[in-house]
C-alpha cells in the first residue's frame, strides 16, 4: 500500500462533509480531484486521520451564469471547464488557463475547487482568479462568508479557509465584451507547472487603455497582482513604449525566489517577457 | 487490518467485484484484486502516465485515485482494446509505425491516444504531441508514437 492509513468518508451532502470535518477536529482532509492530495499521500508527506471525499456530492457540480459572474461549483472539473461553451463565450482567459493545467488525463479528475484551495503558488488557476477579481465562497459551521481573490491566498499552499470550511463556489466575473485576454506561460515542459505564467485582460477605446489586469503565477508565494504595471497602461495608453514600460515594471514588482527549477533572476526576466507577450496577444484580440 | 470496503464496478464491459482497503489505489486493485497486469504502475504520483485508463470514457490515472473512489464507474483498461483477438486500429498503428520498443508506457499510450482521438479526431502534429505529452516513454521513442497516433487517426475505428 503507498498512501498511509486513514478513515474514509464519502458524504453525500456538503452538511455531512461539514460535520466530518468537526467530528475530526482538523486531522482530516478533503478530497476533491486528488491530482495533488493522492501524490502526498502515496510519498506519505500528509498523513491525515481521515479523507473526506467530496467526489459523491452532486451538488458541487456545475457551471452557471449569474449577476455578469460565471459561477462553478468547486468540484466542476478542470475537463468539464476545458470544453465549456459558457466558459469559452464568458471567461476566456479561464479557457485558456485550462489548456496549461497539466494533461486532459489529469484535468479529467481535478477540479477549480481542489486547485484554488490547494494554492500552489506556480499553478494557473489563483493567477486566473486574481486576475479577474474573482471570489469563492466558504461553507462552515457559522455559515457562508465570501472570500475576494486578494484576501484568500496567504502564502506557499495557504489560504484564509478555515479547516472546518469548504469551499463550495467559485465565482469569476465575465469578461467585458470586446476585452481581450490572455495567458502566458513558460515551463520547460508541456504540462509542468510554470516557471512563470502571466495572466492579462486588457479592454482599449483606440489606444486608451480602460482596463487592465496582470497576475502571476511562479514569482512568489502567492499569485500577485501588478497594479502599478496596469497604471501605467490606463494612463499612458496602448503604445509599444506603454507596453514595453508596464512590462519593465512587471519585473520590477515581482521579488521571485531562486528554486531547482530556475534563478529569481530568470523568473523576474521572464516575467517581464510574458507580459509583453500576454498584452500583445490580449490586445490583437480585444475590439473598441 | 483496517475495515475493508467494497468495490463494483465494470471494467472492459464485465461486473467485477472486490474487497479492498479504502487506501488501495486503482492500479493496485486492478491489478492485485482483478488481476488484470496489463495497467502498468510506474511513478505512482501521476507524472508518468503509464497507468493510465478511461474512467467512465475519459483518459484518467489509476495510480493517483483510490479503488473505492471507482465504486460504481465504467473502466477500460488496455486488456478492453482488441475486440475477437484482432487488434485495436491503435494497437495496429503501434505495431505498423514503431511506436513501442520496451512497451512500459505502451497501455498509457494507448489509452491516452484513444481519449485523444475521441475528443479531437483529425489532431494537428503538434495537438498529438500535446496530448501524447501526458506519458513519458522512458526509451524516447515519441516519434514513432507520434507516426502511430497520426496514422490511427487516419484508420477507420480508430477512435472509437
Amino acid at each position: 500500500m503507498k498512501p498511509p492509513k486513514f478513515d474514509y468518508h464519502a458524504p453525500t451532502t456538503v452538511d455531512e462533509a461539514l460535520a466530518l470535518l468537526g467530528r475530526y477536529g482538523g486531522d482530516a482532509k478533503l478530497l476533491a480531484g486528488g491530482q495533488s492530495l493522492m501524490p502526498l499521500l502515496n510519498f506519505r508527506l500528509s498523513r491525515p486521520a481521515a479523507l473526506v471525499d467530496l467526489n459523491r456530492i452532486p451538488s458541487l457540480a456545475w457551471v452557471r451564469e449569474a449577476d455578469g459572474q460565471v459561477r462553478f461549483g468547486a468540484m466542476t472539473r478542470q475537463r468539464t471547464i476545458e470544453f465549456s461553451p459558457v466558459v469559452k463565450a464568458r471567461v476566456p482567459l479561464l479557457a485558456e488557463a485550462t489548456r496549461w493545467v497539466a494533461h486532459l488525463p489529469i484535468r479529467t479528475r481535478g477540479t477549480i475547487g481542489g486547485s484554488i484551495a490547494h494554492a500552489d503558488p506556480s499553478a494557473e488557476y489563483p493567477a486566473v482568479l486574481t486576475a479577474l477579481e474573482g471570489e469563492v465562497v466558504a461553507r462552515g459551521p457559522r455559515g457562508e462568508r465570501v472570500i475576494g481573490a486578494k484576501d484568500l491566498f496567504k502564502t506557499y499552499l495557504t489560504t484564509s479557509l478555515e479547516p472546518d470550511e469548504i469551499l463550495v463556489e467559485v465565482h469569476l466575473p465575465a469578461t467585458p465584451a470586446g476585452a481581450g485576454s490572455a495567458l502566458e506561460e513558460f515551463a520547460r515542459r508541456q504540462g509542468d507547472f510554470a516557471i512563470v505564467a502571466i495572466a492579462c485582460v486588457v479592454a482599449r477605446q483606440g489606444e486608451r487603455c480602460t482596463l487592465a489586469r496582470l497576475a502571476t503565477a511562479g514569482t512568489g508565494p502567492v499569485p500577485l497582482r501588478l497594479r502599478a504595471a496596469e497604471e501605467i497602461l490606463e494612463r499612458d495608453g496602448l503604445g509599444a513604449e506603454a507596453l514595453d514600460a508596464a512590462a519593465r515594471r512587471a519585473a520590477e514588482l515581482v521579488s521571485p525566489d531562486a528554486d531547482i527549477h530556475a534563478s529569481a533572476d530568470y523568473r523576474r526576466h521572464l516575467t517581464g517577457v510574458l507580459t509583453r507577450r500576454a498584452l500583445t496577444r490580449a490586445l490583437g484580440v480585444a475590439r473598441g | 487490518m483496517a475495515d475493508l470496503v467494497s468495490v463494483r464496478l465494470r471494467v472492459n464491459g464485465v461486473e467485477r467485484e472486490g474487497r479492498c482497503e479504502p487506501r488501495k489505489l486503482l492500479v493496485d486493485f486492478l491489478r492485485e484484486d482483478l488481476g488484470l497486469t496489463g495497467t502498468h504502475v510506474g511513478c505512482e504520483h501521476g507524472i508518468c502516465g503509464a497507468c493510465t485508463i478511461l474512467l467512465d470514457g475519459q483518459a484518467a490515472r489509476s495510480c493517483i485515485m483510490l479503488a473505492v473512489q471507482a465504486d460504481g464507474a465504467e473502466l477500460m483498461t488496455v486488456e478492453g482494446l482488441a475486440k475477437d483477438g484482432k487488434l485495436h486500429p491503435l494497437q495496429e498503428a503501434f505495431r505498423e509505425h514503431h511506436g513501442l520498443q520496451c512497451g512500459f508506457c505502451t497501455p498509457g499510450m494507448l489509452m491516452t491516444a484513444l481519449d485523444l482521438l475521441r475528443t479531437n479526431p483529425a489532431p494537428s502534429d503538434a495537438e498529438i504531441r500535446e496530448g501524447i505529452s501526458a506519458v513519458l516513454c522512458r526509451c524516447t521513442g515519441y516519434q514513432g508514437i507520434l507516426n502511430a497516433v497520426r496514422a490511427a487517426a487516419r484508420a477507420p475505428g480508430g477512435d472509437r
